[in-house]
């Protein structure tokens, strides 16, 4: 996030994009509450019916995908009604000249005609984001989770450059993220192109820091992602591999592909707390302290550093994650400094490495109120980003297309089918369905689906549904709610024992980032018996259908 | 122009800021006053009057959550005649709360009435009424709710609607006794309620009870309270553990936490004890003759570092790859990738970001 959760409640105009922030971030869609309550805008953009919209001044159901088109609309209409901040523009921008003239076929009428969102609205939006003193964009993998997933984010970073929003209080474009350490994980360099604190890997000057750091010589070349990874464990030219705490089979895309790739492999090492279907795959498993048995740091989204503390006993012989790795290391005999006492001491060696974290230590993140950069040990933290400057000079402009999905309904799958997370579960429920109450509260898998979709396809609430896509199928029991427009059905993927949605999701990926596109798949939904053992009675606690007088 | 102002409180002079209540400049200035359905969270609301000061020139005593301090003002906190408004009030609301059979009791720490009632030295003998113990069950998973206890403070219907934005709950107008009802009378499940437990945390009393935590209050041995961080969402809510001989029994959620400042949602509130279920892994498993077998840690780790060892001779560095969790401490995080750098020597290592 450009700027600090706390921020938001005093944002005039938030414009939230692909999510479902009362059920994934429920409490940051409590400032977002607040702001609201205190007089804010706020407009939604989101193809499903999801509760924040009922607060919304403004709805944009948008067709799934249709981003680029609706957003690149939205600055032509700032641009067109004069409401971009020029002073910014002209200081801290450059390509305007060359968007302006890109954005000229990104009429209204064009974006209505992609995105379904009435052009009344989509200027309304515009307008109330353009004349904003301050205004803030949230979003979450509903922008990601696409083939153009960079393209959406960059039409997202335009809207706010013309405007003048980056690098101000309560304003920023801001990514949810939807797991309590990924931006962590990614700070400490476990990324394939970026060392800790994002310094390239393909700059000399960051290896030769690193080669002092470490003492031995590294790699010049980028790795590869996770996603081209599996790839090349199918292909056999990846051997081994060590998977810490990830349900890699059940959370990615395609999971017949998944499987084959683990399978492949002649080393397969998995850490975890739980013998998940991933581990049961694995050649070595070992068993990893839970974060309520270590110490250790978590990175949230606004980029604060904050502690955990141990507070209970692992299990057995479970040990903390940097403690396995390090004895690995150790009987690798490589040579490289391997021995700490403490996470502390892991900590501060990643300090050390990383400018982002170069002044801190465990005393300075106790109270968990510094967001990085912290350059030095006096430094205040960074609650905003790109204040007065950017990093890398000047905020490009993108010149961005709209590129459809790459899967789109016909024929034979008729319906767009979307994936989410329920409030009550979390991703593949590894922990919350280890937790009392969690099952009780969302005990199954279900199909979301319109009223007017299941009319013509003959199901009740509680039927049984058979939902195939090009790569598989699976069967799980229906809703009928008005949450996702006709056309579009919704699954979760928190029950893979039961119901693997992601034997059906979408491979295809963003050639960027190579983030798979979760979001969009074509799929056919037909009707069938309830399996033995099982009675047609209706899906737990399906979101609350909110009527709306237009579906008649 | 300075917006600092002066009162006196008990005798001395403190300073205040314009807007600041008597109350909050009480707390400041570590002067001890009760109170029963104030919580620093929520605006002020005055209704159980156990918050009392003296203000001089007003003919009777006034509750200090609400009253704005004032330039000049002379209040004192510790008459005699205070010490009795408040103990009796206390008294009344404790015939609400008996201590033998109240879930919260049996809960951890204890609750506000029962430690109001410790400080005043009042027993709950003169007023006690009828007292009927029924629970009301609710087949929530979660809240243990029993209004008979219920002293209408309002904090969760408050807390509810100010902090969790839900608007979940309403007092159901049958005056001083019972009436937390949910929009629709309900079961809470099924409602708006997203069964985040907050109310449970401010009610002074035992009317609200978490189901987890009912009957560990009977257990011996010391609870410690450990600062931590939610382990779900990216958000980063702080919450406390409550642990007791090294095992979990509870979170609660930490009031100054810089993100969620005190709230809190049902994952964060109840989704801890995965940590303890049964099948957590205990010891290092090796694949012995297509069967995953438990192994000491040092044939694991020779094992393991013996098998990379081998396929970076074979295959080259690149035939290597590590997923770091998004999930576990960003310690580990780095471990992972200096290993996979500076140890297997290539640059294939990611997170689970992607997907
Ligand atoms: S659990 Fe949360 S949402 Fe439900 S009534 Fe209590 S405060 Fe409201
Ligand atoms: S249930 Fe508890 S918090 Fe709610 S009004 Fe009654 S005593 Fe107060
Ligand atoms: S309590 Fe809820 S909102 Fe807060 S970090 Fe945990 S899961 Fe996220
Ligand atoms: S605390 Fe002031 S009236 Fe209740």
């Amino acid at each position: 996030m450009s700027n600090s959760i706390p921020e938001i409640e005093d944002c005039p105009m938030m414009l939230c994009v692909g999510t479902n922030m009362t059920e994934c971030h429920p409490i940051i869609a409590l400032r977002v509450k607040k702001a609201v309550r205190k007089g804010a805008k706020l407009f939604v953009v989101d193809p499903r019916k999801i509760p924040l919209a009922e607060l919304a001044d403004g709805h944009l159901q948008i067709q799934l995908g249709s981003d680029v088109a609706l957003f690149n609309a939205m600055a032509k209409v700032i641009i067109d009604e004069d409401l971009h901040d020029k002073e910014y523009v002209e200081q801290r921008t450059e390509g305007f000249e060359e968007l302006k003239k890109h954005l000229e076929s990104f009429t209204l009428e064009y974006a209505e005609k992609i995105s379904g969102v009435p052009k009344e609205l989509i200027r309304e939006c515009a307008i109330e984001y353009g004349s904003a003193e301050r205004a803030g964009i949230y979003y979450t993998l509903g922008i990601t989770e696409h083939i153009c997933g960079v393209s959406n984010v960059q039409s997202l970073c335009n809207l706010a450059l013309i405007t003048g929003n980056l690098g101000k209080r309560s304003a920023g474009v801001n990514p949810l993220r939807g797991q309590n350490n990924i931006q962590g994980a990614g700070d400490a360099g476990a990324l394939p192109n970026n060392y800790p604190g994002f310094q390239d890997v393909t700059s000399a000057e960051s290896r030769k820091k690193f080669e002092k750091a470490w003492g031995v010589p590294l790699d010049p070349d980028k790795g590869i992602t996770k996603i081209a990874a599996l790839d090349h464990a199918v292909d056999g030219r990846i051997k081994a591999m060590w998977i810490c705490g990830e349900n890699t089979l059940v959370t990615d895309p395609d999971v017949k592909h998944t499987t084959k790739a683990l399978e492949s492999l002649d080393f397969f090492v998995v850490q975890d707390m739980f013998l998940t279907d991933t581990a049961q795959k694995a050649h070595v498993v070992f068993p990893a302290a839970a974060f309520t048995e270590v110490d250790g740091f978590f990175t949230n989204s606004d980029r604060r550093i904050q502690r955990i503390r141990k507070a209970s006993d692992p299990p057995g012989e479970a040990k903390p994650d940097w403690w396995i790795i390090a004895e690995v290391a150790k009987r690798m005999e490589s040579g490289v400094h391997f021995d700490y006492d403490s996470s502390s001491e892991v900590f501060d060696e990643l300090a050390s490495v990383s400018p982002i974290y170069a002044g801190l230590d465990y005393d300075r993140i106790d109270s968990g109120e510094l967001h990085w950069p912290v350059p030095d040990h006096d430094h205040p933290g960074t609650p905003v980003l790109h204040e007065g400057v950017f990093l890398n000079g000047k905020g490009k402009l993108q010149l961005l297309d709209y590129v459809p999905p790459s899967e789109n309904p016909d024929d034979e799958y008729p319906f767009y089918l979307t994936t989410g997370r329920r409030l009550p579960t979390y991703h593949t429920n590894t922990m919350t369905g280890r937790s009392e109450g969690f099952r009780i509260l969302v005990p199954n898998e279900w199909l979301e689906i319109h009223p007017r979709d299941a009319e013509k396809l003959g199901f009740e609430d509680g039927d049984w549904a058979r939902i195939s896509s090009r790569r598989g199928d699976v069967t799980t029991r229906v809703a009928i709610t008005r949450t996702s427009p006709s056309g579009t059905v919704f699954m979760s993927f928190a029950f893979p024992e039961e119901t693997l949605t992601n034997n059906i999701t979408n491979p295809d990926v963003d050639p960027i980032t190579e983030t798979p596109e979760f979001k969009v798949a074509a799929v056919a939904v037909e009707r069938i018996e309830a399996p033995a053992g099982f009675s047609a009675e209706p899906a737990l606690q399906a979101d609350p259908a909110i009527e709306d007088p237009r579906d008649g | 122009m300075s917006t600092e102002k002066v009162m006196n409180l008990d005798g001395r002079n403190v300073s205040f800021q314009q807007g600041e209540t008597v109350l909050e400049v009480a707390r400041r200035e570590e002067t001890f006053v009760p109170t029963l359905c104030w919580d620093e969270r929520l605006d002020p609301y005055g209704s159980c009057r156990l918050c009392v000061v003296e203000v001089e020139g007003r003919r009777i005593p006034a509750s200090s959550c609400t009253l704005e301090a004032e330039e000049g003002m002379v209040v004192r906190t510790d008459s005699e005649k205070l010490r009795r408004m408040q103990a009796t009030l206390v008294e009344m609301v404790l015939s609400e709360n008996p201590g033998d059979e109240c879930p919260r009791c049996r809960d951890i720490g204890t609750c506000e009435v029962h430690e109001l009632a410790e400080q005043f030295d009042v027993g709950r003998e003169r007023f006690l009424g009828d007292i009927s113990n029924a629970s009301k069950e609710d087949s929530n998973p979660f809240l243990l709710r029993d209004y008979d206890r219920c002293i209408s403070c309002y904090r969760c219907v408050r807390i509810c609607a100010e902090v969790e934005g839900d608007y979940a709950i309403t007092m159901t107008g049958r005056g001083w006794n019972k009436g937390i009802a949910t929009a629709f009378g309900g079961p809470l499940m099924g409602s708006e309620c997203t069964l985040c437990g907050q109310c449970i945390y401010t009610c002074p009393t035992g009317a609200l009870a978490d189901k987890k935590m009912v009957g560990q209050g009977s257990i011996p041995g010391k609870v410690e309270e450990t600062r931590s961080i939610c382990p779900y969402c990216g958000t980063g809510c702080s919450i406390n553990l409550h642990a007791r001989d090294g095992k979990m029994i509870g979170v609660t959620p930490a009031l100054d936490g810089p993100v969620n400042e005190g709230a809190l949602c049902v994952k964060g509130q109840f989704g801890f004890d995965f940590v303890n279920s049964d099948d957590r892994l205990t010891m290092p498993l090796v694949r012995k003759d297509g069967q995953l077998t438990p192994v000491s840690w040092d044939e694991a780790l020779d094992y393991t570092a013996q098998r990379f060892k081998s396929i970076r001779a074979e295959h080259g560095p690149k035939a290597f790859y590590a997923i770091a969790s998004g999930r576990a401490p960003g310690e580990g995080a780095y471990m992972l990738q200096k290993f996979t750098r500076a140890v297997m020597n290539s640059n294939q290592v990611d997170n689970c970001s992607r997907a």
